[in-house]
């Protein structure tokens, strides 16, 4: 039964050191109010999973509280690199981490074998790819009536998965609209989950056949306008591509990162996100 | 001096090998602006494809990542990502899946994973996203990219996406039904796979390349058709799509709001 609660409080509480945790959102809903209360409250030991770490990963990795990650696409998108995600691989800044990686098929299938309660996914996949050879993670399976050989992979079952959404109503039940990602199974496949929404509303109005997550399926719902910035949330506002572009900058020199991290992060509170995305709302 | 840049070429004549019956899954970088230039001009049917879910999208502007809220809005519908995967790359549905690189041998062969040692890189680069499988299981493959020495190599440092292997029959033996690699597309010339070898071979210099240009910026030695021809230069209306796409798109991705 979602319990509607603060976002430091729901993070305190869902987020131990040592757990394994998803922060999902393909691109679009990016949970970073949650990842930046995670980091504000310096909860460490980490194994985070995430299809792409984007902005959020770097951000943890580059704060040192990160021991493993699983993924399959460490860039910018659309801009580079994730620069303290390479210091961290290359020159072990601020410590060294563990990587897991796949394809996002691989990844996707994954996510979807947890929600479905099973041990492992299984897909056409990997065929002549190197990562198989660097990953003990990526095995395979026979079927057992044409006799083709399929990649396996194991199923993700996090600790714990945070996502950002819509809206959801006075009960809990929550409404992703958009490019939905990978976040129902985020949701379905761990053991709890969290989201953050921009608003909380008497009626989602939702079409019969839109992404609703009953409330039954989450442990704690907080209210943080803004909690995808930079990046966007569907209907609300847009995603912020300047701030990507320079993160590139930012994130290139250690000093300069910790600067923005104390200033942006650690300073501050979930409330600033709502302010963030003021000027990226539409018709603003 | 031709009044347009060996990057405009590329993106055209990559353009211009697209139709309005593909089904395209689309990178990002120059595989979509080469895609939505062929969409502003000769197939305005083709359906672009971008991993995020969307399927049959029409952005006014260049998304910067796979998952802007542009494509969203322009699509003609929105997926989850396992069923896109699932049901539409693993089931067969698209047709040519289009990919960039940052290194690439002459068998297609795709790295975009780490420069040097996997365990210990010399430059850790993204990793693969959905191109894994994009290679496996599109009908056939498309690549462009520009042509280095740091690119085009002899042997590539991490096989993030497999093309024609060794060359050959090597995807068959793998056991895949696909075409692979079939088309490159770079900011000098025109490549094809030689039906038996596989290797990538120049059939076509866009206009000015010479050889000594073409062996300056490739890490093997080169293999051409019999009969090269010349790229037909951009027109003024591919040249005219191109700038204005360009310029809608700096100004969204550098602007308050998109």
């Amino acid at each position: 039964m979602a319990q509607f609660v603060s976002l430091s409080d729901a993070v305190s509480e869902c987020l131990k050191p040592g757990s394994v945790a998803a922060f999902e959102g393909f691109t679009h809903l990016i949970p970073h109010a949650a990842a930046h209360e995670a980091i504000r409250q310096g909860i460490g030991d980490l194994t985070l999973i995430r299809m792409t770490p984007d902005l959020v990963y770097d951000q943890m990795i580059g704060m040192g509280l990160v021991k493993k990650v699983i993924f399959s696409y460490a860039g910018n998108p659309g801009v580079g690199l994730l620069r303290r995600l390479r210091d961290a691989v290359e020159n072990g800044w601020p410590n060294t981490i563990e990587i897991e990686e796949h394809s996002h098929a691989a990844m996707a299938n994954a996510y979807e074998a947890g929600a479905a309660g099973l041990p492992f996914a299984m897909l056409r996949g990997y065929l002549g790819a190197g990562l198989k050879e660097v990953n003990p993670n990526i095995k395979s399976v026979t079927c057992p009536f044409t006799g083709e050989e399929l990649a396996a992979i194991p199923a993700i079952r996090p600790d714990v998965s945070f996502i950002h959404a819509q809206k959801a109503d006075r009960k809990g039940n929550v409404l992703v609209e958009g490019i939905v990602g990978v976040q129902k199974e985020a949701v379905l496949c761990a053991k709890k989950a969290v989201v953050t929404v921009e608003e909380i509303v008497d009626d989602l109005d939702a079409h019969p056949n839109a992404c609703v997550l009953p409330h039954w399926t989450i442990h704690a719902i907080c209210e943080v306008p803004g909690g995808a910035h930079p990046s966007y949330t569907h209907g609300y506002y847009d995603r912020d591509n300047a701030a990507y572009l320079e993160w590139d900058e930012i994130a290139a020199d250690r000093d300069r990162f910790r600067q923005w991290m104390e200033e942006n992060v650690l300073s501050q509170t979930p409330a600033i996100f709502a302010q963030r995305v003021a000027k990226l709302r539409k018709g603003a | 001096m031709a009044d347009y840049t060996p990057d405009e070429m590329m993106t055209i004549a990559a353009s211009r090998a697209l139709s309005n019956d593909d089904v395209c899954f689309v990178g990002i970088g120059a595989p979509s602006a080469a895609c939505n230039v062929a969409r502003l001009t000769h197939a305005p049917d083709i359906t672009l494809i971008y991993e995020s879910g969307t399927l049959g999208t029409r952005p006014n502007v260049l998304p910067l990542s796979i998952g802007d809220g542009e494509l969203c809005d322009t699509a003609v519908t929105t997926v989850a990502v396992p069923e896109m995967f699932r049901y539409w790359l693993q089931g067969g549905w698209i047709t040519i899946g289009f990919l960039g690189a940052a290194q690439l041998d002459r068998f297609g062969n795709i790295n975009t994973t780490v420069v040097g040692d996997y365990d210990k890189p010399k430059v850790r680069l993204p990793g693969g996203g959905g191109a894994p499988e994009i290679a496996s299981a599109s009908q056939q493959v498309y690549i462009t990219m520009k042509q280095s020495k740091r690119g085009f190599v002899e042997r590539i440092d991490f096989f993030t996406s497999f093309g024609h292997g060794e060359g050959g029959d090597h995807r068959e033996r793998l056991g895949m039904k696909t075409k692979g690699p079939n088309l490159l597309i770079t900011d000098m010339a025109i490549w094809k796979p030689d039906p038996q070898t596989k290797e990538f071979t120049v059939t076509s210099l866009h206009p000015g390349v010479t050889r000594e240009q073409m062996t300056e910026t490739v890490g093997w030695e080169i293999s051409y058709a019999d009969a090269v021809d010349e790229t037909p230069p951009p027109t003024a209306e591919e040249l005219s799509v191109l700038r204005d796409l360009k310029a809608r798109t700096d100004a969204a991705h550098r602007g308050p709001g998109g």
